[in-house]
Protein backbone atom coordinates (compact mmCIF):
# COMPACT_ATOMS: atom_id res chain seq x y z
CA UNK A 1 0.00 0.00 0.00
CA UNK A 2 2.75 2.57 0.66
CA UNK A 3 4.60 1.64 -2.69
CA UNK A 4 1.34 2.24 -4.09
CA UNK A 5 0.77 5.87 -2.82
CA UNK A 6 4.42 6.52 -3.63
CA UNK A 7 3.53 5.61 -7.20
CA UNK A 8 0.21 7.01 -7.89
CA UNK A 9 0.60 10.69 -5.71
CA UNK A 10 2.89 13.43 -6.74
CA UNK A 11 6.18 11.88 -5.58
CA UNK A 12 7.86 12.23 -1.58
CA UNK A 13 8.17 16.16 -2.41
CA UNK A 14 4.67 17.50 -1.71
CA UNK A 15 3.45 13.96 0.16
CA UNK A 16 1.88 14.35 3.38
CA UNK A 17 -0.14 11.70 5.49
CA UNK A 18 -2.42 12.31 8.02
CA UNK A 19 -4.32 9.77 10.30
CA UNK A 20 -7.64 10.02 11.71
CA UNK A 21 -8.17 9.54 15.41
CA UNK A 22 -7.36 7.10 16.75
CA UNK A 23 -6.96 4.13 14.70
CA UNK A 24 -5.32 5.71 11.35
CA UNK A 25 -2.36 7.75 13.98
CA UNK A 26 -0.15 4.26 14.00
CA UNK A 27 -1.00 3.08 10.56
CA UNK A 28 -0.06 6.94 8.98
CA UNK A 29 3.12 6.58 11.14
CA UNK A 30 3.82 2.63 9.68
CA UNK A 31 3.31 4.16 6.23
CA UNK A 32 5.46 6.84 6.67
CA UNK A 33 8.10 4.32 7.95
CA UNK A 34 7.62 2.14 4.90
CA UNK A 35 7.87 5.51 2.72
CA UNK A 36 11.05 6.36 4.20
CA UNK A 37 12.59 2.94 3.83
CA UNK A 38 12.52 3.36 -0.05
CA UNK A 39 12.75 7.17 -0.30
CA UNK A 40 15.35 7.54 2.44
CA UNK A 41 12.76 10.64 4.26
CA UNK A 42 9.87 10.64 5.50
CA UNK A 43 7.10 12.34 4.57
CA UNK A 44 5.64 14.77 6.62
CA UNK A 45 2.95 13.41 9.69
CA UNK A 46 -0.21 14.74 11.45
CA UNK A 47 -3.42 13.67 13.07
CA UNK A 48 -7.25 14.70 12.59
CA UNK A 49 -9.56 14.51 15.66
CA UNK A 50 -13.04 14.79 14.07
CA UNK A 51 -14.83 15.05 17.50
CA UNK A 52 -16.10 18.69 16.80
CA UNK A 53 -17.13 17.61 13.18
CA UNK A 54 -18.62 14.43 13.82
CA UNK A 55 -22.76 14.77 12.13
CA UNK A 56 -24.40 13.67 15.22
CA UNK A 57 -22.37 16.01 17.71
CA UNK A 58 -25.21 17.32 19.08
CA UNK A 59 -26.55 13.69 20.36
CA UNK A 60 -24.07 11.27 20.25
CA UNK A 61 -23.85 9.30 23.44
CA UNK A 62 -21.20 8.87 25.12
CA UNK A 63 -19.38 11.99 24.33
CA UNK A 64 -15.57 10.97 23.30
CA UNK A 65 -12.79 12.89 24.82
CA UNK A 66 -11.61 15.06 22.08
CA UNK A 67 -8.05 14.70 21.61
CA UNK A 68 -6.79 18.08 19.53
CA UNK A 69 -5.96 17.99 15.71
CA UNK A 70 -2.10 17.92 15.04
CA UNK A 71 -1.07 19.02 11.63
CA UNK A 72 2.39 20.29 12.09
CA UNK A 73 3.00 21.29 8.64
CA UNK A 74 0.84 23.93 5.93
CA UNK A 75 -1.22 22.06 3.95
CA UNK A 76 -1.66 24.28 1.17
CA UNK A 77 -0.86 23.12 -1.72
CA UNK A 78 0.27 19.66 -1.01
CA UNK A 79 -1.42 16.18 -1.65
CA UNK A 80 -2.28 14.43 1.65
CA UNK A 81 -3.23 11.09 2.13
CA UNK A 82 -6.13 10.44 4.86
CA UNK A 83 -5.27 7.01 6.90
CA UNK A 84 -7.99 4.93 8.76
CA UNK A 85 -7.73 1.77 9.99
CA UNK A 86 -11.14 0.30 9.19
CA UNK A 87 -13.24 2.37 6.13
CA UNK A 88 -17.01 1.56 6.96
CA UNK A 89 -20.03 4.40 6.88
CA UNK A 90 -18.10 7.17 5.39
CA UNK A 91 -19.23 9.60 8.04
CA UNK A 92 -15.84 10.04 9.88
CA UNK A 93 -14.07 10.39 6.45
CA UNK A 94 -16.34 13.15 5.62
CA UNK A 95 -15.52 14.84 9.06
CA UNK A 96 -11.76 14.18 8.22
CA UNK A 97 -11.98 16.27 4.93
CA UNK A 98 -13.73 18.49 6.33
CA UNK A 99 -11.54 19.21 9.34
CA UNK A 100 -8.49 19.25 6.82
CA UNK A 101 -10.07 21.52 5.03
CA UNK A 102 -10.19 24.09 7.93
CA UNK A 103 -6.20 23.93 8.19
CA UNK A 104 -5.81 25.36 4.51
CA UNK A 105 -6.31 24.18 1.10
CA UNK A 106 -4.51 20.85 -0.14
CA UNK A 107 -3.72 20.20 -3.88
CA UNK A 108 -5.34 16.99 -3.47
CA UNK A 109 -6.93 14.76 -0.48
CA UNK A 110 -6.81 10.93 -1.16
CA UNK A 111 -8.09 8.51 1.01
CA UNK A 112 -6.21 5.03 2.44
CA UNK A 113 -7.81 2.39 4.26
CA UNK A 114 -6.38 -1.03 5.49
CA UNK A 115 -9.74 -2.49 5.35
CA UNK A 116 -12.71 -1.81 3.81
CA UNK A 117 -15.71 -3.62 5.27
CA UNK A 118 -18.45 -2.01 2.90
CA UNK A 119 -21.80 -0.78 3.99
CA UNK A 120 -20.94 2.90 2.97
CA UNK A 121 -23.26 5.80 3.82
CA UNK A 122 -22.05 8.76 2.26
CA UNK A 123 -20.68 8.68 -1.66
CA UNK A 124 -16.93 7.98 -0.71
CA UNK A 125 -14.33 5.91 -2.26
CA UNK A 126 -10.92 4.82 -0.94
CA UNK A 127 -7.87 5.03 -3.23
CA UNK A 128 -6.00 2.57 -1.53
CA UNK A 129 -7.38 -0.75 0.45
CA UNK A 130 -4.99 -3.03 1.60
CA UNK A 131 -7.66 -5.56 2.03
CA UNK A 132 -11.15 -5.86 1.28
CA UNK A 133 -13.61 -7.22 3.91
CA UNK A 134 -17.25 -7.56 3.37
CA UNK A 135 -19.03 -7.41 6.51
CA UNK A 136 -22.65 -7.09 7.09
CA UNK A 137 -22.73 -6.97 11.07
CA UNK A 138 -20.33 -7.28 13.94
CA UNK A 139 -17.02 -5.44 15.00
CA UNK A 140 -14.34 -5.23 12.59
CA UNK A 141 -10.80 -4.71 14.71
CA UNK A 142 -7.70 -3.89 14.24
CA UNK A 143 -4.32 -3.57 16.23
CA UNK A 144 -0.83 -1.66 14.67
CA UNK A 145 0.96 -0.66 17.93
CA UNK A 146 4.00 -1.54 19.45
CA UNK A 147 2.21 -3.49 22.46
CA UNK A 148 1.88 -6.70 20.24
CA UNK A 149 1.45 -8.42 16.84
CA UNK A 150 -0.47 -7.00 13.78
CA UNK A 151 -3.88 -8.07 13.66
CA UNK A 152 -7.43 -7.61 12.00
CA UNK A 153 -10.19 -9.41 14.39
CA UNK A 154 -13.88 -9.73 13.32
CA UNK A 155 -16.26 -10.75 16.14
CA UNK A 156 -19.48 -11.86 15.45
CA UNK A 157 -22.71 -10.39 16.26
CA UNK A 158 -26.16 -8.82 15.62
CA UNK B 1 -18.57 10.09 35.23
CA UNK B 2 -22.00 11.82 34.66
CA UNK B 3 -21.86 13.99 31.55
CA UNK B 4 -22.61 18.24 31.77
CA UNK B 5 -25.20 18.14 29.36
CA UNK B 6 -28.48 20.10 30.97
CA UNK B 7 -26.65 20.92 34.03
CA UNK B 8 -25.74 24.16 34.86
CA UNK B 9 -22.34 25.90 35.87
CA UNK B 10 -23.36 27.79 39.03
CA UNK B 11 -20.01 28.05 40.98
CA UNK B 12 -17.13 25.61 41.42
CA UNK B 13 -18.80 23.73 44.64
CA UNK B 14 -20.85 22.27 42.02
CA UNK B 15 -17.76 20.64 40.36
CA UNK B 16 -15.44 17.52 41.06
CA UNK B 17 -12.00 17.27 40.93
CA UNK B 18 -12.33 15.26 37.69
CA UNK B 19 -15.25 17.50 36.27
CA UNK B 20 -12.29 20.27 36.27
CA UNK B 21 -9.91 18.08 34.93
CA UNK B 22 -12.24 17.38 31.89
CA UNK B 23 -12.99 20.56 31.24
CA UNK B 24 -9.24 21.99 31.23
CA UNK B 25 -8.20 18.87 29.06
CA UNK B 26 -11.52 19.24 26.36
CA UNK B 27 -10.00 23.11 26.45
CA UNK B 28 -6.39 22.31 25.09
CA UNK B 29 -8.07 20.90 21.79
CA UNK B 30 -10.38 24.40 21.60
CA UNK B 31 -6.80 26.32 22.34
CA UNK B 32 -5.22 24.51 19.15
CA UNK B 33 -8.79 25.28 17.05
CA UNK B 34 -8.02 29.07 17.67
CA UNK B 35 -4.82 29.03 16.15
CA UNK B 36 -5.92 27.69 12.44
CA UNK B 37 -6.08 29.44 9.70
CA UNK B 38 -10.24 28.51 10.04
CA UNK B 39 -10.61 29.72 13.46
CA UNK B 40 -13.99 27.52 13.61
CA UNK B 41 -15.93 24.35 14.20
CA UNK B 42 -19.40 23.23 12.98
CA UNK B 43 -19.83 21.17 16.59
CA UNK B 44 -22.93 23.88 17.68
CA UNK B 45 -24.70 24.31 14.19
CA UNK B 46 -28.29 24.83 15.14
CA UNK B 47 -27.77 25.71 19.28
CA UNK B 48 -28.91 29.17 20.45
CA UNK B 49 -26.95 30.61 22.75
CA UNK B 50 -27.87 33.90 24.85
CA UNK B 51 -25.84 36.16 26.83
CA UNK B 52 -27.19 37.86 29.43
CA UNK B 53 -25.50 40.50 31.09
CA UNK B 54 -27.06 42.86 33.56
CA UNK B 55 -23.95 44.46 34.46
CA UNK B 56 -21.05 46.12 32.19
CA UNK B 57 -18.97 43.44 31.05
CA UNK B 58 -16.79 43.77 28.02
CA UNK B 59 -14.17 40.83 28.00
CA UNK B 60 -15.80 38.33 29.67
CA UNK B 61 -18.96 39.01 27.29
CA UNK B 62 -16.79 39.01 23.98
CA UNK B 63 -15.21 35.99 24.85
CA UNK B 64 -18.49 34.28 25.33
CA UNK B 65 -19.79 35.71 22.02
CA UNK B 66 -16.31 34.48 20.55
CA UNK B 67 -16.36 31.13 21.82
CA UNK B 68 -19.76 30.44 21.09
CA UNK B 69 -19.48 31.96 16.92
CA UNK B 70 -16.51 29.55 16.57
CA UNK B 71 -18.56 26.59 17.60
CA UNK B 72 -20.81 27.76 14.80
CA UNK B 73 -23.62 28.61 17.47
CA UNK B 74 -26.26 31.30 16.95
CA UNK B 75 -24.95 34.02 19.94
CA UNK B 76 -27.89 36.54 21.09
CA UNK B 77 -26.44 39.08 23.52
CA UNK B 78 -28.60 40.74 25.63
CA UNK B 79 -27.67 43.56 27.59
CA UNK B 80 -30.25 43.84 30.19
CA UNK B 81 -29.02 47.09 31.79
CA UNK B 82 -29.88 48.93 28.63
CA UNK B 83 -33.31 47.47 27.99
CA UNK B 84 -35.81 45.53 29.96
CA UNK B 85 -35.00 46.30 33.23
CA UNK B 86 -35.01 50.34 32.77
CA UNK B 87 -38.30 49.55 32.07
CA UNK B 88 -39.44 47.41 34.67
CA UNK B 89 -39.10 43.96 33.94
CA UNK B 90 -38.75 41.31 36.52
CA UNK B 91 -36.15 39.29 36.27
CA UNK B 92 -39.13 36.15 36.28
CA UNK B 93 -40.79 37.77 33.26
CA UNK B 94 -37.43 37.98 31.50
CA UNK B 95 -37.38 34.27 32.35
CA UNK B 96 -40.85 33.66 30.98
CA UNK B 97 -39.79 35.48 27.81
CA UNK B 98 -36.11 33.48 27.44
CA UNK B 99 -37.61 29.85 27.58
CA UNK B 100 -40.07 30.95 25.08
CA UNK B 101 -37.43 31.76 22.64
CA UNK B 102 -35.96 27.84 23.41
CA UNK B 103 -32.10 28.76 23.73
CA UNK B 104 -30.07 25.55 24.38
CA UNK B 105 -27.49 27.94 27.14
CA UNK B 106 -28.05 31.16 28.90
CA UNK B 107 -24.65 32.89 29.93
CA UNK B 108 -25.84 34.88 32.72
CA UNK B 109 -23.96 37.79 34.67
CA UNK B 110 -26.03 39.67 37.13
CA UNK B 111 -25.23 42.20 39.92
CA UNK B 112 -27.58 40.15 42.52
CA UNK B 113 -25.46 36.77 43.68
CA UNK B 114 -27.82 33.93 43.31
CA UNK B 115 -29.36 35.37 40.08
CA UNK B 116 -27.94 32.37 38.12
CA UNK B 117 -29.65 29.87 40.37
CA UNK B 118 -32.89 31.31 40.33
CA UNK B 119 -32.50 31.66 36.34
CA UNK B 120 -31.57 27.79 36.17
CA UNK B 121 -34.61 26.87 38.15
CA UNK B 122 -36.76 28.80 35.60
CA UNK B 123 -35.65 27.93 32.43
CA UNK B 124 -34.94 24.43 31.32
CA UNK B 125 -31.64 24.89 29.80
CA UNK B 126 -28.14 24.80 30.56
CA UNK B 127 -27.01 28.34 32.82
CA UNK B 128 -23.51 29.55 33.30
CA UNK B 129 -22.63 31.79 35.61
CA UNK B 130 -20.35 34.79 33.88
CA UNK B 131 -20.09 36.20 37.13
CA UNK B 132 -22.98 37.01 39.90
CA UNK B 133 -22.35 40.04 42.82
CA UNK B 134 -20.00 38.59 44.91
CA UNK B 135 -20.52 34.95 45.17
CA UNK B 136 -18.98 33.17 42.29
CA UNK B 137 -17.37 33.69 39.09
CA UNK B 138 -16.55 29.67 37.84
CA UNK B 139 -15.39 30.61 34.30
CA UNK B 140 -12.84 33.09 35.59
CA UNK B 141 -11.19 30.42 38.07
CA UNK B 142 -11.19 27.86 35.41
CA UNK B 143 -9.78 29.43 32.65
CA UNK B 144 -7.06 30.79 35.67
CA UNK B 145 -6.54 26.82 36.37
CA UNK B 146 -5.82 26.59 32.68
CA UNK B 147 -3.30 28.74 32.83
CA UNK B 148 -1.43 27.63 35.77
CA UNK B 149 -1.74 24.06 34.15
CA UNK B 150 -0.27 25.17 31.03
CA UNK B 151 2.59 27.16 32.73
CA UNK B 152 3.28 24.92 36.04
CA UNK B 153 2.70 21.36 34.08
CA UNK B 154 0.56 20.59 37.36
CA UNK B 155 -2.39 22.17 39.49
CA UNK B 156 -1.45 19.70 42.25
CA UNK B 157 0.03 21.48 45.58
CA UNK B 158 1.11 24.76 44.86
CA UNK B 159 1.11 27.93 46.53
CA UNK B 160 -1.15 30.62 45.32
CA UNK B 161 -1.07 34.27 46.84
CA UNK B 162 -4.36 35.95 46.04
CA UNK B 163 -3.53 39.88 46.69
CA UNK B 164 -6.16 42.49 46.85
CA UNK B 165 -9.74 43.28 47.70
CA UNK B 166 -10.63 39.24 48.92
CA UNK B 167 -13.88 40.71 50.51
CA UNK B 168 -15.81 41.70 47.70
CA UNK B 169 -14.33 39.28 45.47
CA UNK B 170 -16.02 36.55 43.21
CA UNK B 171 -12.94 35.93 41.31
CA UNK B 172 -10.94 35.12 44.87
CA UNK B 173 -14.21 33.07 46.23
CA UNK B 174 -14.09 30.77 43.33
CA UNK B 175 -10.58 30.48 42.46
CA UNK B 176 -10.17 29.11 46.17
CA UNK B 177 -13.05 26.67 45.59
CA UNK B 178 -11.34 25.21 42.48
CA UNK B 179 -7.51 25.19 44.17
CA UNK B 180 -8.76 23.36 47.27
CA UNK B 181 -9.68 20.64 44.63
CA UNK B 182 -5.65 20.13 43.91
CA UNK B 183 -4.62 20.76 47.75
CA UNK B 184 -3.50 23.89 46.87
CA UNK B 185 -1.85 25.86 49.76
CA UNK B 186 -4.26 29.38 48.79
CA UNK B 187 -3.45 32.51 50.90
CA UNK B 188 -5.52 35.90 50.79
CA UNK B 189 -3.34 39.53 51.59
CA UNK B 190 -4.84 42.51 51.55
CA UNK B 191 -5.90 45.51 53.92
CA UNK B 192 -7.63 44.07 56.85
CA UNK B 193 -10.87 46.14 55.49
CA UNK B 194 -10.74 44.53 52.65
CA UNK B 195 -10.10 40.72 53.77
CA UNK B 196 -13.35 38.33 54.35
CA UNK B 197 -15.25 37.68 58.06
CA UNK B 198 -15.73 34.33 57.45
CA UNK B 199 -11.90 33.47 55.92
CA UNK B 200 -12.10 30.25 57.31
CA UNK B 201 -15.12 29.04 56.07
CA UNK B 202 -12.91 29.09 52.59
CA UNK B 203 -10.05 27.35 53.78
CA UNK B 204 -7.43 30.09 52.79
CA UNK B 205 -5.14 31.13 54.95
CA UNK B 206 -4.76 34.93 55.62
CA UNK B 207 -1.84 37.53 55.81
CA UNK B 208 -2.16 40.91 56.00
CA UNK B 209 2.28 41.31 55.18
CA UNK B 210 2.63 41.25 51.78
CA UNK B 211 6.07 39.78 51.90
CA UNK B 212 5.27 37.18 54.18
CA UNK B 213 2.46 36.16 51.98
CA UNK B 214 4.21 36.05 48.70
CA UNK B 215 7.35 33.70 49.95
CA UNK B 216 7.33 31.02 48.76
CA UNK B 217 4.38 31.46 45.93
CA UNK B 218 4.18 29.99 42.93
CA UNK B 219 1.18 32.12 41.34
CA UNK B 220 0.37 35.79 42.49
CA UNK B 221 -3.19 36.17 41.37
CA UNK B 222 -3.26 40.36 41.54
CA UNK B 223 -7.21 41.83 41.75
CA UNK B 224 -8.59 44.70 40.60
CA UNK B 225 -9.05 47.18 43.26
CA UNK B 226 -12.50 49.07 42.55
CA UNK B 227 -11.14 52.67 43.51
CA UNK B 228 -14.70 54.35 42.64
CA UNK B 229 -16.23 51.78 44.88
CA UNK B 230 -13.52 51.73 47.43
CA UNK B 231 -11.96 55.00 47.94
CA UNK B 232 -12.39 57.28 51.27
CA UNK B 233 -14.95 54.20 52.42
CA UNK B 234 -12.75 51.03 53.05
CA UNK B 235 -9.46 52.56 51.54
CA UNK B 236 -8.12 55.43 52.75
CA UNK B 237 -6.06 56.28 49.52
CA UNK B 238 -5.02 54.77 46.23
CA UNK B 239 -1.52 56.02 46.79
CA UNK B 240 -1.16 54.12 49.87
CA UNK B 241 -2.56 50.65 48.64
CA UNK B 242 -0.13 51.23 45.63
CA UNK B 243 3.08 51.48 48.55
CA UNK B 244 1.71 48.29 50.60
CA UNK B 245 -0.27 46.25 48.36
CA UNK B 246 0.53 47.08 44.88
CA UNK B 247 2.40 44.19 42.81
CA UNK B 248 5.75 45.73 41.55
CA UNK B 249 9.50 44.44 40.42
CA UNK B 250 10.04 45.07 44.46
CA UNK B 251 7.29 43.27 46.03
CA UNK B 252 7.13 40.15 43.19
CA UNK B 253 11.09 39.50 44.52
CA UNK B 254 9.20 38.04 47.35
CA UNK B 255 7.70 35.31 45.15
CA UNK B 256 9.63 32.16 43.95
CA UNK B 257 11.85 32.84 40.83
CA UNK B 258 9.72 31.50 38.77
CA UNK B 259 6.80 32.64 40.32
CA UNK B 260 3.52 33.74 37.25
CA UNK B 261 1.60 36.83 37.93
CA UNK B 262 -1.96 36.49 36.73
CA UNK B 263 -5.08 39.53 36.69
CA UNK B 264 -8.24 39.22 35.46
CA UNK B 265 -8.73 42.56 34.08
CA UNK B 266 -8.63 45.16 33.58
CA UNK B 267 -6.24 46.24 35.20
CA UNK B 268 -5.52 49.67 37.56
CA UNK B 269 -1.51 50.03 36.30
CA UNK B 270 0.12 51.93 38.89
CA UNK B 271 -2.58 50.90 41.74
CA UNK B 272 -2.33 47.01 42.41
CA UNK B 273 0.04 46.59 39.30
CA UNK B 274 2.82 48.34 38.20
CA UNK B 275 3.32 48.50 34.61
CA UNK B 276 7.32 46.48 34.93
CA UNK B 277 5.31 43.31 36.31
CA UNK B 278 1.90 43.61 33.90
CA UNK B 279 4.22 43.63 31.14
CA UNK B 280 7.04 42.04 32.53
CA UNK B 281 8.09 38.11 31.29
CA UNK B 282 5.83 37.04 34.75
CA UNK B 283 2.68 38.06 33.48
CA UNK B 284 0.72 35.64 32.18
CA UNK B 285 -2.43 38.08 31.59
CA UNK B 286 -2.79 37.75 27.90
CA UNK B 287 -2.26 33.99 28.05
CA UNK B 288 -5.60 34.22 30.44
CA UNK B 289 -7.47 35.73 27.46
CA UNK B 290 -6.59 33.39 25.32
CA UNK B 291 -7.41 30.32 28.17
CA UNK B 292 -10.79 32.12 28.50
CA UNK B 293 -11.98 31.47 25.18
CA UNK B 294 -10.53 27.79 24.67
CA UNK B 295 -12.44 27.27 28.17
CA UNK B 296 -15.24 28.71 27.63
CA UNK B 297 -15.54 26.97 24.06
CA UNK B 298 -14.89 24.07 25.94
CA UNK B 299 -17.82 24.84 28.76
CA UNK B 300 -20.42 25.22 25.84
CA UNK B 301 -19.17 22.16 23.99
CA UNK B 302 -19.56 20.39 26.75
CA UNK B 303 -22.75 21.76 28.24
CA UNK B 304 -24.60 22.77 25.01
CA UNK B 305 -23.31 19.59 22.62
CA UNK B 306 -22.51 16.74 25.00
CA UNK B 307 -25.09 13.99 24.34
CA UNK B 308 -28.08 17.03 24.67
CA UNK B 309 -31.67 15.56 23.49
CA UNK B 310 -34.05 17.16 21.75
CA UNK B 311 -36.81 18.52 24.50
CA UNK B 312 -39.88 16.41 25.17
CA UNK B 313 -42.30 17.83 22.55
CA UNK B 314 -45.61 18.70 24.20
CA UNK B 315 -44.85 19.67 27.35
CA UNK B 316 -46.10 22.87 28.81
CA UNK B 317 -46.36 24.18 32.37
Amino acid sequence: MSVEILESTSGIEDLTLVGIRRGGVALAARIAEEIAAVEGRSPPVGTVDISLYRDDAATALPNPKIGPSDIPFDVRGRHVVLVDDVLHTGRTVRAAIECLQDHGRPARIWLAALCDRGGRELPIAPDFVGRTIEVDTGRLDVWIDAAGPDRVVLTEGE
Amino acid sequence: MPGFANRSLLDIEGLTRADVERILDTAEAFLQVSRRPVRKVPTLRGKTIINLFYEASTRTRTSFELAGKRLSADVINMNVSASSVKKGETLQDTCRTLQAMHPDVIVIRHGASGAPNYVASKIDCSVINAGDGMHAHPTQALLDAFTIRRDKGTLDNLVVTIVGDIAHSRVARSNAHLLKLFDCEVRVVGPRTLLPAAADSLGVRVFDDLKTALDGADVVMVLRIQSERLEGALLPSMREYARTFGIGPRTIAYAKPDAIVMHPGPMNRGVEIESLVADGERSVVLEQVEAGLAVRMALLYLFAGEGAEPPAVGEAD
